[in-house]
């Protein structure tokens, strides 16, 4: 353990070079799984970049990035030349994996180390391309340590645009979608796009407006938000009431611009957040850790489902709007009966004590015992759609609506919770249970209604999620479920609610735009959440006690960093 | 009459008797002391009168009001209430809301507005660092702050867990001070101690526990005198 850190310093080259090996892992392992065959179908800048390709790419950038690293004086250019040696560390071990991929057949253990796969990491060349690979992944990674040197005002907004790039060109099928229309968009969209990809007058765009735009606000960003902080309050007030109005006017709009697929893709966005929302009052609120959460979205559901639905397990049929109320108040009543077992069992045992509740309701659902009522596996069918008036939500587009308001409703209602006497007694549970009973909070009751109110929000969502799929399967409501909602919300900031909108954009919305990775989902998610660990641990958009717990470290300066900060307290809060 | 009085105390934790039969008394506005080694059952006692552990006998009374079959929240509201054992103040809120999380019971704002100066008073290192995340304090401060946030509940009796651990002998007689100023100003005291020298000398009286029985009990001078306690836990 002594040795690793010095070697390190006395012996960069050596390191930088371990460092390009690794990275050259990374981009076989990608390679291997067939993620760099499949993506390379997929143009970025059609007949010059695709995603395939920007792989390996970017694994030479990191490996010239760090490569460069760790090393004060010494020669001018060094670390340049450190990364080129990082990259070609890379380019080295994807050369050594077509070398192998020449001589024996790799095919009857890796199922994607087809020809194509190795043409595609050769420039087309096989072999005889190993001299091309190297001095590309070379300069790659040259480029990734000169990245590291230049100034942020010029940095920023060469990653800013680069990254609009990439974006821009992963979304081209979204954007395209939106832009599918005559006149103004039709001709924006030409101008950008080619086939399946931007063409490279559109990149050129691209990156040029974006580049610009952040090189302008690099210079003038700091006066715009000095002159916004010198504005008198209820002009500030009416500014943020007007972009607030301007928002909520363009999400209004969604649906009618961006069509059924988008739309639909939003409702299950909307249906995670409203789970989110809920598991954020019993998990961010009260601390409170439940992985059985997945049990009060069936319960919504099947309330619903058996409330109105006109096929044959229906009992009563009634509108979408009287049912709504109970299935709402169904699942708060199963969240207190889920409650009061587990009263007395925390921390880890309480996740494992949730996570058999869960279990226990789809398995009940599923059984032959119930069959009768519930349907066993074929479920309970039929169910309509709502009606307003002679407004029928019909389908994606319009449910999109009920979603919508069901999401505003909820986050006013979380908001209002959370700055109550109830929500400070939540807080106090969740810092420290023991101290918030012996300061005379009754345990028993705080922890109960969070309980209920994270279960009432769960059946709401259930229940929109019935009619949206119009009838109820046991299969719909997997353990995934549960731990999809949990992820959503440590990913966009544990407690906060704006982050949980962001968490479901992210682990919900992007996966469904992005067919293509469906394959690889799993691995990018699990990847996606490991890094987010270590790199902002306190989520996309952090709840303000956590921010303010990384601000306090800074301010003290301790040598401890949030990170050991944040362990601390997971530890101290057990 | 005696404020709070404790007879014939059971506690057991699973098979293990924990207290064996412990009464102790304390008069209105006194200072006593628990004292006695580790496992003596000095932490257990407290945490029994505040209600986090259940007796299997005996009774624990406030002013006449039996308090043993109470919840803890219902106990604090009598007015006792426990400052536990290592600070646990809660880390990531500031310190103000701290101590107005002690005063989470109350409801009169002004009395709560009078309290809070009235700890800030006590502390002024507190006031100093009122928007200060706690959990960054120092180990006197935490103290400071958990005591604190026990006065927030304005109770009649507080029971106190060894403020002293692991502070700096400077910081204990500033800790120390503070607790002869909040029962100077009329608040009950019942405090545990590992540091029996400086528990018995705001004390007036003591009790010593030993395997959770109490084997002496006496003034805080009697005690200070005597050859058995100065051996076992005044070294010397």
């Amino acid at each position: 353990m002594e040795r690793a850190p010095v070697s390190r310093y006395r012996r960069p080259w050596i390191a930088a070079v371990q460092k390009g090996l690794l990275c050259g892992g990374v981009a076989v392992f990608l390679a291997l799984v067939g993620m760099v065959e499949t993506f390379a179908g997929r143009q970025i800048i059609v007949g010059v970049f695709s995603l395939g390709l920007a792989l390996p790419v970017l694994t030479a950038v990191v490996a010239g990035y760090q490569g460069s690293q760790r090393q004060a004086g010494g020669v001018r250019g060094a670390p340049v030349v450190r990364g080129a040696l990082a990259g070609a560390a890379v380019g080295a071990v994807v050369s050594a994996l077509v070398v192998l991929g020449n001589l024996v057949n790799m095919r009857s253990m890796f199922v994607s180390a087809s020809p194509a796969m190795f043409a595609a990491l050769s420039f087309g060349r096989g072999t005889s391309g190993i001299p091309l690979v190297l001095l590309g992944a070379a300069a790659v990674g040259a480029v990734g340590a000169a990245a590291s040197f230049l100034s942020a005002g010029v940095r920023r907004p060469l990653v800013t645009a680069l990254a609009w790039t990439l974006g821009v060109g992963l979304f081209q099928e979204l954007l395209q979608i939106l832009l599918h229309a005559e006149g103004a968009r039709s001709a924006v969209r030409e101008l950008l796009f080619i086939e399946d990809g931007l063409s490279i007058r559109g990149a050129t765009i691209v990156f040029a407006l974006s580049w610009g735009s952040s090189t302008v606000w690099a210079r003038r960003g700091g006066a715009v938000r000095q002159w916004h902080g010198r504005l008198p309050a209820p002009r500030q007030r009416v500014l943020r009431l007007g972009s607030l109005g301007g928002a909520v006017a363009l999400l209004l709009l969604v649906p009618l611009a961006a069509g059924p697929f988008i739309s639909q893709v939003l409702v299950l966005v909307g249906l995670f957040a409203l789970l989110g929302l809920g598991l954020n009052v019993v998990v961010g609120f009260a601390g409170l850790l439940d992985l059985g959460y997945v049990a009060f979205f069936a319960i919504g559901a099947y309330t619903l489902g058996l409330l109105t639905s006109v096929g044959e397990y229906g009992i009563v049929g009634l509108s979408f709007w009287a049912a709504v109320p109970v299935a709402v108040a169904v699942s708060l009543v199963a969240g207190v009966l889920l409650g009061v077992p587990v009263l007395g069992i925390r921390g880890d045992y309480l996740a494992i004590a949730t996570l058999g509740f869960g279990e226990i309701i789809r398995i009940l659902v599923l059984s032959d015992f119930l069959r009768p009522w519930l349907g066993g596996s074929q479920g309970v069918l039929g169910i309509p759609k709502p009606m307003i008036g002679g407004f029928e939500f019909r389908g994606p587009e319009q449910l999109f609506y009920l979603t919508l308001v069901s999401c505003a409703l909820v986050i006013f209602v979380a908001m209002r919770l959370r700055d109550s006497r109830l929500g400070r007694a939540w807080m106090a549970v969740r810092e420290d249970e023991d101290v918030a009973e012996a300061m005379g909070i009754n345990l028993v009751n705080v922890k109960l209604m969070a309980f209920a109110m994270g279960a009432a929000f769960g059946g709401l969502s259930g229940a929109i999620f019935a009619v949206m799929v119009g009838s109820v399967f046991p299969h719909s409501f997997q353990l995934l479920i549960s731990i999809n909602v949990l992820s959503l919300i440590i990913v966009g900031g544990m407690g906060s609610m704006p982050g949980v909108i962001v968490g479901s954009l992210f682990l919900v919305g992007l996966p469904e735009l992005l067919r293509e990775f469906a394959e690889y989902r799993f691995l990018i998610y699990g990847a996606a959440l490991v890094l987010m660990m270590q790199l902002r641990p306190e989520g996309l958009w952090p709840a303000e006690a956590l921010k303010r717990e990384l601000h306090a470290s800074e301010e003290v300066g301790a040598a401890a960093g949030p990170e050991d900060l944040a362990a601390s307290d997971r530890r101290g809060g057990g | 009459m005696a404020l709070l009085e404790v007879e014939n105390l059971h506690v057991y934790y699973g098979n293990i008797h924990a207290l064996k039969g412990i009464s102790l008394k304390v008069d209105p506005g006194e200072i006593v002391t628990l004292i006695g080694a580790n496992g003596a059952g000095k932490s257990t006692t407290l945490k029994t009168i505040s209600g986090l552990l259940r007796p299997r006998g005996g009774q624990i009374t406030l002013a006449g009001e039996d308090l043993s079959a109470m919840s803890p929240h219902g106990i604090v509201a009598k007015g006792v209430v426990h400052v536990p054992e290592g600070r646990r103040i809660f880390g990531r809120l500031s310190v103000t809301e701290n101590l107005e999380m002690g005063a989470f019971t109350r409801t009169d704002r002004s009395g709560i507005e009078a309290d809070l100066e009235r700890v800030f008073g006590m502390f002024p290192r507190l006031r100093e660092r009122r928007a200060q995340v706690a959990g960054t304090l120092s180990g006197g401060e935490q103290q400071m702050l958990a005591t604190g946030r026990g006065l927030m509940t304005r109770p009649k009796v507080l029971l106190l867990d060894e403020p002293s651990m692991g502070l700096a002998p400077v910081l204990v007689d500033l800790i120390y001070d503070s607790i002869k100023e909040i029962n100077a100003s009329g608040t009950t005291i019942l405090l545990v101690e590992q540091n029996a020298f400086m528990a018995l000398s705001v004390a007036s009286r003591g009790y010593v526990l030993q395997t959770g029985e109490v084997v002496l009990q006496g003034s805080a001078a009697d005690l200070k005198a005597n050859e058995e306690v100065r051996r076992a836990y005044l070294g010397g």
